[in-house]
């Protein structure tokens, strides 16, 4: 957050402790399209995910996501394109054939099997001998914490226990992948905090790579080295947390992961390290150049800046050297204990969200008063319009 | 808290009063209901087995049903009739191995039935139709164009004849019940096999085939009931030797020798252990 407008580089090295961009590539999916009765689930993905990283897929219901987990675990052919895992193309071969290994949404534990047979399965089909079996066994148990249920059958546990079983029973096999869809689905909302917690843990100590599919955008910022929005089963951003987050590369990414204010405007002549656009009122922000998408042929764009990246000052202050400036009016103030939360018609005529935290030192402006906004040129984005249908919105709205 | 308890009471005692009136007379009314079903239903079989007891007078050893005393001779004798003794055991023979084979198929069947949709398995409708057909059509039907086909194609009448009959009316029987187990069946534990290694054999053996062994062994029971107790059929396409049902029905001509009820006494018992056994097998398993 340094005075650097090469922010793109500066968020990728603040990450580079979790990116592993170096690793060996695990699994590589190449134009992989997958259609059912005539409608793409997934439309031409092309994506890497790197040895021992947490990846997740992220994105709204019906998006693709856990067709596209399946077809990596070999429950479901693409129409066309390629999977390779460790190198090896396994596109069309079965999933009893592939070293990864998958924990299902609603866990599947064999229901007539105890504990310690469920977790043993994959094992015994490997042909280890039973002193090995139990071993291992006993030690992954230990791992998701879980030492003393072997002999529970699956539906004497609670929901937390029957992730954790399907987790070893899944870890136990060392996958070079393993595949998580909605894990955390069915458990209640303390649960899966904790749960988030435990899995993070159990996945830096047994160091194996997971591809984790969710919705919730919490969850995948949380817990992810590097992440997918996926919006019709296509990838619309991917990189680190805090990349797609602070720069996001469509209007989508920009709503669905957190809050973002867009305003529309049409880009003018760039100017050394920023370009410049012009709202409809006539206001001018600018935009770091290398954060403004390529424009097919157009000039209109949206210019972004998260809420809470906005300060909110009485009409008049001084707009400091290094940021864009808006002018506007609140409707409405909320204050929420953490912080206020306004929402202010600007004079370009978009309402914007501005969050500002309690520290106690200034006071609120109030509803109807005039204000000025300003935020740091570096914190400012620039997408795409969004075209086509915008039926997906509904469903992903900020948990 | 007292005053908790005492609203509590009172809110719970006024709306019981009607339905304490409809327990009252569910309390008379159901129980001797249930009571005449029991009787309707056993008494026959109760007028059987004490009339295996029963003693013969005269020189023929057959049935009467006026009480000559207590005896245990037909129990000693079992084995005395040789018509009747053959029979048994082929009706025996015949019941296992035609529940065998119709249980096997008919498993097989539902689980194609449940699997596939039609666009992938072409004549799905046509069987499930057949299907239907099979447990309604009249048993006379089929047995009689049974006996045509046979006589038809010069098949001679036999074992074998039995066994195709009788596998073919039990088979639907079985899918039905398999495949009512099966839609239940929550196929991502086989995709979950998969996923650790079990090819699909491995995954039919360790994991899909005992699941649904109650519903298997429940129309495998069905099939083995069915065959015992099949009558029609069995008359159309029996050869020289008779299975128990149709040697039965012959000796009425004649008149029953009192091993036919000591066989029939065997054959309700062996079921009432069934019975027995499968409800303290679902009694332990919940
Ligand atoms: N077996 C199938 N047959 C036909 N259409 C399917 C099938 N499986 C998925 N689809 C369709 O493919 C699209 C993507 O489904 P998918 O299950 O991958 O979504 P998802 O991203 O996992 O959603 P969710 O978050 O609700 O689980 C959906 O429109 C769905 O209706
Ligand atoms: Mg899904």
């Amino acid at each position: 957050m340094g005075g650097s407008l090469d922010t793109t580089d500066e968020s990728r090295s603040t990450a580079g402790a979790t990116t592993r961009s170096d690793h060996p590539v695990v699994v590589c999916l190449e134009d992989v399209t997958k259609i059912f009765e005539d409608a793409p689930a997934v439309d031409d993905l092309n994506l890497e995910i790197y040895d021992g990283e947490f990846f997740s897929l992220l994105g709204p219901s019906g998006c693709g996501k856990t067709t596209t987990l399946r077809m990596i675990g070999g429950f479901e052919e693409p129409t066309s394109g390629r999977i390779l895992l460790g190198g090896r193309e396994v596109t069309y071969l079965a999933p009893y054939h592939r070293d990864v290994n998958t924990v299902f949404q609603s866990y599947a534990l064999f229901p007539h099997l105890n504990v310690f047979d469920n977790v043993a399965f994959g094992l015994r089909r490997k042909k280890l001998t039973k002193v090995e079996v139990a071993r291992r066994v006993g030690s992954i148990l230990e791992i998701v914490d879980l030492p003393h249920y072997e002999k529970r059958k699956a539906s004497q546990l609670s929901g937390g226990q029957q992730q954790r079983v399907a987790l070893a029973r899944a870890l136990v096999n060392e996958p070079t992948l393993l595949l998580l869809d909605e894990p955390m689905s069915a458990l209640d909302a303390k649960l899966r905090r904790q749960m988030q917690i435990e899995l993070k843990r159990i996945q830096s100590q047994v160091g194996i790579t997971f591809l984790y599919v969710t919705h919730d955008q919490e969850e995948a910022m949380t817990m992810s080295d590097r992440l997918a929005v996926m919006r019709s089963g296509k990838i619309e951003g991917i990189g680190s947390p805090r990349d797609v987050y602070d720069s996001p590369s469509t209007e989508f990414v920009a709503t669905f992961l957190g809050a973002s204010n867009l305003l529309a405007g049409t880009l003018e002549a760039a100017s050394g390290a920023l370009s410049s656009v012009t709202l409809t009122d006539g206001t001018s922000l600018s935009v770091p150049h290398e954060r403004v998408p390529a424009l097919a042929g157009s000039t209109t764009l949206k210019v972004g800046v998260r809420p809470e990246k906005i300060s909110i000052g009485v009409a008049g202050t001084s707009v400091p050297a290094g940021h864009n400036a808006l002018r506007g009016r609140v409707r409405v103030s909320t204050f929420t204990g953490v912080g206020n939360q306004y929402l202010v018609d600007s004079v370009s005529g978009t309402e914007l969200t501005v969050y500002a935290q309690n520290i106690g030192q200034e006071l609120a402006p109030r509803s109807g008063d005039e204000v000025v906004l300003t935020w740091p040129i570096e914190h400012t984005f620039a997408v795409v319009p969004m075209t086509g249908s915008n039926d997906e919105e509904s469903t992903n709205d900020e948990e | 808290m007292s005053v908790q308890d005492r609203t509590d009471t009172a809110a719970t005692s006024r709306p019981e009063r009607p339905a304490r009136r409809r327990r009252k007379l569910g309390r008379f009314v159901l129980p001797t209901y249930s009571w005449l079903v029991i009787a309707y239903l056993v008494f026959p079989i109760a007028l059987m087995i004490i009339y295996s007891f029963n003693r013969v007078v005269g020189g023929l050893q057959q049935v009467s049903f006026s009480w000559n005393g207590f005896t245990t001779q037909w129990y000693r004798q079992w084995s005395n009739v040789p018509g009747l003794t053959s029979s048994f055991w082929l009706s025996i023979r015949l019941a296992l191995v035609s529940t065998l084979i119709a249980t096997v198929l008919g498993t097989l069947l539902a689980i194609a039935l449940v699997r596939y949709r039609s666009n992938k398995f072409r004549g799905k409708v046509a069987v499930e139709q057949v299907l239907f057909l099979n447990i309604a059509a009249p048993e006379i039907v089929m047995g009689a164009s049974l006996l045509g086909l046979f006589v038809t194609f010069n098949v001679a009448r036999g074992f074998l004849t039995l066994v195709l009959a009788h596998v073919m009316f039990s088979i639907a029987y079985v899918t039905v019940t398999v495949r009512a187990r099966l839609s239940g069946f929550d196929r991502s534990l086989e995709e979950a096999a998969y996923d650790l290694g079990a090819n699909p054999l491995t995954t039919f053996r360790l994991v899909t085939l005992p699941l649904i062994m109650p519903g298997v062994l429940a129309g495998a029971l069905m099939a083995f009931a069915l065959s015992i107790d099949d009558f029609v059929t069995s008359n159309f396409v029996s050869g020289t030797a008779p299975p128990f049902p149709v040697w039965v029905y012959g000796a009425t001509r004649v008149g029953i020798p009192p091993q036919v009820f000591v066989f029939g006494t065997f054959i309700f018992m062996v079921g009432i252990a069934f019975a027995v056994m499968s409800i303290v097998l679902s009694r332990k398993k919940s």
